[in-house]
């Protein structure tokens, strides 16, 4: 089977596949960084936010934090185990960065389902609307991010493809690194 | 040749080269970011606003400073890859510095964002009683007593008494 150039080429020192998921990171950058400093300039404009805050659960967000932290070392050691030439072990680890990914989801759900019911829609201000907004395109990054790790695993396990658990694995601690900022803005500023 | 050495060996001899760590190193950082996870989370219940500011969005940068080095490795990819990401990080606090006027100023000259105006001022009359923290506002205060008749954006979700 011919290879894709972008697993092969290493024209500027950087192997293309990895220099795309790079590239990938400056356009979330972006997308990311424009969302969340659209929030905290409001934010300061409008210190009643803080009440609105307030009614965010502290723990909630902390234990995904937490998760999401676990998830980036599964997808590291993923990584590592894929140099070393392990893909068993690399398709495990990256399966256990999946699971963090759906508790992570579940939590999102249990927690988004909890504020709805007490009244606090996406219509219902502006840091309701940011929240479900950042949340909710992050959200997405981690559904997508889980459905390719599940691919690349499939792979991996067959000792195929190991360089895409590099990959994966940046866009996964991309993830984490949002979320990192995310959870102060969203969770603790009351 | 399994695909992991076709990849590997496929890189050009000027790549850059990734540094290889033992599990128990990466264990170690993730130690590290829990504990400052503790710490983000604990040091804001003193309520003070300096502890609060420097205990979640201080060491939230040494967080992501971290993740970036260990996990993704920056410390070891090439510069250039380095520098796109701060030259993004760099446009984007371009951007929002030069648009920061018209989202956190409510009025100036010639010019009144009463939507703004009206969402923010009356919450801080009702649950602070005062316009604390609104000190900019000080030429509007008779729009804000005006204001503060209307409705908050979102108000009739949350009692006064829930002000923080």
């Amino acid at each position: 089977m011919v290879k894709p150039i972008a697993t092969l080429r290493s024209a500027t020192g950087v192997p293309t596949g990895r220099l795309a998921v790079w590239w990938v990171i400056a356009s979330e950058i972006v997308i990311f960084g424009g969302l969340l400093g659209a929030y905290l300039l409001h934010r300061l404009g409008h210190p009643e936010w803080a009440t609105y805050a307030s009614h965010t659960n502290t723990w909630a967000g902390a234990f995904n934090t937490l998760v999401l932290l676990s998830s980036s070392l599964s997808a590291v050691l993923a990584h590592n185990a894929a140099e070393k030439g392990n893909g068993a072990r690399a398709a495990n680890l990256l399966l256990v960065t999946c699971v963090g990914a759906l508790t992570f989801l579940v939590v999102k759900g249990f927690e988004w389902t909890h504020e709805i019911q007490e009244g606090f829609t996406i219509t219902a201000n502006g840091f309701w609307s940011f929240y479900y907004c950042a949340a909710g395109l992050h959200g997405l990054h981690v559904i997508a991010g889980a459905i390719i790790m599940l691919f690349v695993a499939a792979d991996a396990r067959k000792n195929q493809e190991l360089q895409r658990v590099e990959l994966i694995g940046i866009y996964w601690h991309f993830v984490d690194l949002v979320w990192i900022f995310l959870f102060p803005l969203l969770y603790i500023a009351k | 040749m399994s695909s992991h050495t076709e990849s590997h060996g496929a890189h050009s001899p000027n790549e850059a080269p990734h540094a290889t760590h033992e599990d128990a190193h990466y264990i170690k950082i993730w130690a590290i970011l829990v504990a400052l996870l503790v710490v983000s989370v604990t040091g804001p219940m003193l309520e003070i606003r300096v502890v609060t500011l420097l205990t979640a969005f201080g060491i939230a940068v040494v967080k992501a400073f971290l993740v970036a080095k260990h996990f993704m490795h920056l410390d070891t990819e090439k510069k250039f890859v380095v520098q796109l990401l701060v030259v993004c990080l760099g446009l984007v606090f371009l951007f929002f510095m030069a648009t920061s006027p018209d989202i956190m100023k409510h009025f100036g000259m010639n010019w009144v964002n009463e939507s703004a105006k009206n969402a923010n001022i009356p919450e801080k009359i009702v649950h602070h009683g005062g316009v604390e923290g609104a000190a900019e506002h000080a030429e509007g205060a008779a729009e804000h007593a005006e204001g503060a008749a209307a409705p908050a954006e979102g108000a009739p979700a949350h009692p006064a008494g829930e002000a923080h």
